[in-house]
């Protein structure tokens, strides 16, 4: 009896001792920080984040603490988004995935093999908050794309900025998948917020980022998707037993260019890139700017293009460096400036897929648009048939 | 692209015409109503042609018609596979396809993305694009489910990874 007491009692002890270095583990994490300071002493976490304003590269780093963004998709792209951000020390970040980390994940960056069958935000919210306590963070642990969440992520997307009720400065989609893209496409052409796609390919050797600005660039439905011609021969392209592969370095890529240009656009400065792939296979980074498409099948997007044209446009001012001192005070050789009036090359557009930059192409080829009147082999649901209630339908198909 | 087969499958399944999402809700109804036809002409379809094929699936939804479930068969060696079907209308039906899930196959095979929905990419995915709104749930059943049972089942047999005892 006493013996197992005694057991018992070692037991607890050791146990003690456990929880006390886990403990002393998380209170290594430091507290919140007020104001951001640019002093530069090693204890400063934002010191070489505020050395950008006394480099003028950023003017008020200070600002990304107002601003608020929504990564949709938090996998091999989007937890890297976040943590980026986080160092970053965004405002607040809104974190949407309905996935659970695997030890599958495991060959790319930011989770842990210890996290496994958490959910990929909790975990995520967990490392970040960690990382950086100043960061708000908000975690939406559900599938975007069904009836039931859309409401919910069109109402969180439009109302979590950093002043509750006002809408996100930015959307980042990080999904691995169509129909979410297109179901972040439609909630931000209805809300018109700009955001940004980014993917990488299944065979994760090329990756890219889209800036989409309602009614200004086109949105994701307007077109085919781009995607980056890997010029791989498709003969010798193995699919077979395998759906996807992933590298953390292309992954890691992607995610770095778009938080890049994330950056540049919430803090504005250099120049955001509207469209901008990467091919790993030869280092390539084609680069385009997409109109949206006056025909497109999303009538928010029409709505979008209506106002951006009513808009007046900004003037860009182009800031001359006036000097009274002649260029050069001498001409000794007599060189003088000519004017190039050479004709600029003309565009082939008749081709759809001319339109676009070198190194890219459409996903698929458009179906064209006039061509709307089914040819006469074709059938068209009820032809000719009584008209019957949905309850008559949803009965008789239960019947067979 | 699309082969004799496929255009075959094709013609015996009505085209739809409304082009209304699950979030609209009015035209939805009538977008449902289409959805059932063609499932109802694709069934009674091989019904009356037995030697195309056999009678290979079953499916009903919720009252909204934004959940469906049913079950597929797919006869291998005179032997029947009986497989549950579930999947949900995304918000942006119909300019995407339904991602057709098969929980029951998942983790077994690598044609499948999570929660078993089964991958579409290659051969069907550009298909349903270039037809919007004209095809519906029952040709993504035809063109979509069909195809992947027809490589995936016969090789998940081979290697011992689905039994017919399973089914029984």
């Amino acid at each position: 009896m006493s013996t197992a007491i005694d057991e018992l009692q070692a037991i607890i002890a050791e146990l003690k001792t456990e929880l006390e270095e886990q403990k002393t583990a998380t209170r290594n994490a430091r507290d919140k920080i007020e104001h951001m300071s640019a002093e530069v002493v090693d204890s400063n976490p934002y010191s070489r984040l505020m050395a950008l304003q006394r480099m003028n590269i950023v003017k008020d780093y200070e600002r990304i603490r107002d601003k608020s963004v929504a990564i949709v998709g938090v996998g091999g792209v989007g937890s890297v988004t976040a943590d980026m951000l986080t160092r970053c020390g965004i405002g607040k970040l809104i974190l949407f995935d309905y996935d659970k980390v695997e030890l599958a994940n495991m060959n790319r960056l930011f989770f842990t093999p210890d996290q496994a069958g958490l959910s990929k935000v909790a975990a995520a919210a967990r490392t970040l908050s960690f990382i950086n306590p100043d960061v708000r963070i908000e975690t939406h642990n559900y599938n975007i794309t069904t009836v039931e969440n859309f409401d919910n992520f069109l109402a969180t997307i439009s109302t979590s900025g950093i002043e509750q009720g006002q809408p996100v400065d930015l959307v980042l989609s990080c999904v691995d998948n169509f129909e979410a893209r297109m179901a972040i496409n439609a909630a931000c052409n209805e809300h018109n917020l700009n955001w940004f796609e980014s993917g990488v390919s299944e065979n994760a050797v090329s990756g890219h980022i889209q800036f989409i600005r309602p009614g200004d660039t086109a949105c994701f439905a307007c077109a085919p998707p781009l995607v980056v011609a890997e010029n791989i021969d498709e003969r010798t392209l193995k699919r077979e037993g395998v759906c996807a592969a992933s590298l953390p370095t292309t992954m890691g890529i992607t995610a770095g260019l778009l938080v890049q240009n994330a950056l540049k656009y919430l803090l504005n400065f250099g120049e955001v890139s509207d469209y901008l792939g990467y091919n790993a296979l030869n280092d390539f980074f084609p680069k385009m700017t997409l109109k949206p498409n006056t025909q497109c099948d999303d009538r928010h997007c029409l709505q979008r293009q209506k106002d951006f044209q009513a808009r007046p446009k900004p003037v860009v001012v182009v800031e001359e460096e006036v000097s009274n001192e002649p260029l050069h005070a001498s001409n000794d050789w007599g060189i003088e400036l000519v004017a190039e009036d050479a004709p600029l090359p003309a565009v082939d557009a008749t081709s759809k897929s001319a339109d676009v930059a070198t190194g890219l192409r459409l996903a698929y080829e458009a179906p064209d648009k006039l061509d709307t009147t089914s040819s006469a082999a074709e059938t068209v649901v009820g032809d000719g048939a009584p008209e019957a209630s949905l309850e008559d339908l949803m009965a008789q198909m239960k019947s067979m | 692209m699309v082969d004799d087969s496929t255009r075959k499958t094709l013609s015996s399944i009505p085209l739809l015409q409304i082009r209304a999402g699950p979030r609209e809700k009015d035209v939805w109804v009538q977008r449902l109503k289409e959805e059932y036809q063609a499932l109802i002409k694709a069934c009674s379809y091989v019904e009356n042609n037995k030697q195309s094929g056999s009678d290979w699936f079953r499916l009903e939804s919720n009252k909204e018609g934004t959940k469906w479930f049913g079950k597929c068969w797919y006869m291998h060696n005179l032997l029947k596979y009986e497989f549950d079907i579930e999947f949900d209308i995304p918000v942006t039906y119909p300019t995407t396809a339904p991602e057709i899930a098969l929980p029951e196959l998942d983790g077994k095979t690598a044609k499948m993305y999570r929660g078993g929905k089964i991958c579409l990419t290659d051969h069907f995915k550009p298909l349903w694009a270039r037809n919007v709104p004209k095809f519906g749930i029952a040709h993504a059943m035809a063109l979509g489910l069909a195809p992947w049972l027809a490589v995936e089942v016969p090789d998940l047999i081979e290697k011992g990874i689905i039994t017919y005892k399973d089914k029984c």
